[in-house]
């Protein structure tokens, strides 16, 4: 079960960060949006986490190091710049991924599928707002462009497969990549036989090329720093996150881990 | 949790104030008394019928100022009362109660916003409504400048203040002029629901762990009076009111509705298993409602004034949030200038100006 753990961190985790925002964005309709990104992702966390066990256990009891959510996800919100980076990011991301799951026959593939429309949306909002602050003005694009430096470093983990989605093992999935542009239909039944089967390298390449798409439309460069940080990439799948985590948790399980076995 | 509120009603300078930015209009001066009078006795015919005024209808300068100001106030309100549940939201104590409150907080920005655009129908604009609140010179309801200090705190919103608030708006669903009197139903339904969440949470704490009793106490005792303020001052101290009465905004007195909600709270407060704060309360069977006991006015005037527990606290995030986001505003009109093509970047503002007109 643990990737449901880890999707099921990631969406609860991003979840929190939004919902810092709450009476601080910069604009009406943005506290509307950002508080809606973060419902969707907290129904998408209760949903994934109760798979695995009771939803408060894992949310509040757990410590720092068995959260299996990305380090992309656990970074503060810095400005509105910054978070909509950290959102393009994993928003584009969760969006390739959730389709691939919802193709497949796999145990995520209903999840996905009622999960891929609000990850739609979110990629949506994002790239839109990434268009906006690129090509706005001149402090927008300054900005906008620094968030997109300062998070580039924590997308590398996002294509270390997750242990229970991976194709390893499955045929079909590496004949879907190689072949696009020969047999669509080749691909196609190659794919939905393979289960959960995902094929990193090839949701990594998609990403990369939607992403460079949009941050190229709005008329920003694509950050050409290394992946990963001083951690190996996929550091946040085995537990090995970043400092500003714990604080998170703290705040997050403060009032729960004070009142032990209550319920609210 | 939303709040229009009797509160501030009185603190308006007087009746026959000017609106803002509403230039337009028969009542400009050069129309002579005759057609000004005809049109007064159209109007006060229309209210009289229980008519519904709107956007295009001519009304008096002081009706619109009065609207004015009363929608900004309690749009206001919905935006400042953001603060005090949000600062809850990392850390409620379950998923399903941060969903709650998440979306609870969400409503909040869609009731202003709904708020802003029925009051943009007088002839303001959402940009000179907000400024004029971190300016100083609009108010909010008096109640959210008050501290959340314990998660009971969010029930206690939920229920005492959302049911306040409700009682206050829901004759306002048939206020005189139309855009507010439709803003209300649809503001009255999802506040009805938040209180009632409200009441939920708090029963879970009374009947969970002794701590979690004494939490629900405590938020209640802390919460009721600043309640019942919400109404606003009492009938022979509030002015302003006669007016609103005759022109249909408002319904009630600020003392009835506090009576009324009065009389609701006791037994929800015994289902609860929570006492109110007051010692005074007992049914009188002559009048058919609670007596209560007396209201500290003058910790009512101190937080009008500015002098509450978080006055300062709330209106400078509120203005950090307007500041810090002023690049962001620049940069989606910077963009919407250069992805705009020429004739529809006209049309917009013609199309304004004929609106408000």
């Amino acid at each position: 079960m643990s990737a449901a753990l880890a999707l099921g961190d990631d969406a609860l985790v991003l979840s929190h960060r939004l919902g810092e925002w709450a009476g601080h964005a910069p604009v009406l309709e943005e506290e509307v949006a950002l508080a809606n990104i973060a419902l969707d992702l907290l129904g998408q966390a209760r949903v994934l986490l109760s798979l695995v066990g009771d939803e408060d256990e894992l949310a509040y009891l757990r410590e720092e190091r068995a959260f299996r959510n990305l380090q992309l996800v656990e970074q503060p919100n810095g400005d509105f710049a910054h978070t909509i980076a950290r959102q393009l990011y994993f928003s584009v991301y969760q969006h390739l991924l959730y389709e691939r799951l919802a193709a497949g026959d796999g145990e995520f593939a209903g999840l996905a599928a009622k999960a891929v429309k609000e990850v739609a949306y979110h990629r949506d909002h994002a790239e839109q707002w990434v268009l906006r602050l690129g090509d706005g003005t001149a402090e927008s694009h300054e900005r906008m462009q620094s968030g997109l430096e300062a998070l580039w470093r924590f997308t590398g983990e996002m294509f270390q497969p997750i242990e229970g989605l991976d194709a390893a093992g499955t045929t079909g999935t590496a004949g879907a990549t190689g072949t696009t542009g020969t047999t669509d239909t080749a691909g196609a039944t190659g794919t939905s036989g393979s289960g959960s089967g995902v094929d990193w390298a090839e949701l990594e390449s998609a990403w990369i090329s939607a992403v460079t798409a949009t941050v190229e439309r709005a008329t920003l460069t694509l950050p050409t720093g290394p992946r990963t940080g001083a951690w190996a990439a996929g550091a946040g799948r085995q537990g090995l996150h970043t400092e500003p985590f714990g604080r998170m948790l703290a705040e997050m399980q403060h009032l729960h881990r004070s009142h032990p076995g209550a319920s609210w | 949790m939303a709040a229009v509120t009797a509160d501030q009603k009185t603190q308006s300078t007087s009746g026959t104030a000017k609106a803002a930015g509403t230039g337009a209009g028969p009542a400009a001066g050069t129309a002579p008394d005759a057609a000004d009078a005809a049109l007064l006795a159209a109007f006060d015919a229309a209210v009289a019928a229980d008519d519904r005024i709107e956007p295009r209808d001519w009304m008096p300068e002081a009706y619109r100022a009065t609207l004015i100001r009363q929608m900004a106030q309690h749009a206001h309100s919905e935006i400042i009362g953001m603060q005090p549940e949000a600062n809850w939201i990392t850390r409620a104590p379950s998923l399903r109660r941060k969903a709650i409150l998440m979306a609870k907080v969400q409503d909040e920005a869609g009731h202003g916003l709904y708020l802003y655009s029925a009051a943009e129908t007088l002839g303001t604009s959402r940009e000179e409504l907000l400024d004029k609140l971190h300016a100083g010179r609009q108010r909010y309801s008096s109640i959210f400048n008050y501290p959340t200090l314990t998660w009971a705190d969010v029930g206690a919103i939920g229920w005492l203040v959302d049911g306040a608030a409700i009682t206050n708006q829901v004759p306002l669903c048939r206020c005189s002029y139309g855009p507010y009197a439709r803003a209300m139903v649809r503001i009255c339904k999802e506040e009805s629901f938040h209180q009632r969440q409200g009441y939920e949470l708090l029963l879970a704490l009374s009947r969970g762990t002794e701590a979690q009793h004494a939490m629900a106490q405590d938020a209640v005792d802390r919460w009721w009076w600043p309640s019942l303020m919400m109404f606003g001052p009492p009938d022979d101290a509030s002015s302003h009111s006669e007016q609103s009465m005759a022109w249909k905004i408002k319904r009630h007195s600020n003392d009835e509705l506090r009576r009324r909600f009065v009389d609701i709270c006791v037994p929800q407060a015994e289902a609860l298993g929570l006492t109110l704060p007051d010692p005074d309360i007992r049914w009188n069977e002559e009048r058919g409602q609670h007596d209560f006991g007396a209201i500290d006015w003058t910790e009512f005037q101190q937080v009008l004034k500015g002098n509450g527990p978080c006055n300062e606290q709330r209106i400078t995030q509120r203005r950090r949030a307007h500041e810090e986001g002023a690049w962001v505003r620049d940069a989606a009109a910077a963009y919407a200038v250069k992805h705009t093509t020429p004739s529809t970047r006209t049309a917009q503002p013609a199309q304004h100006v004929e609106e408000t007109a």
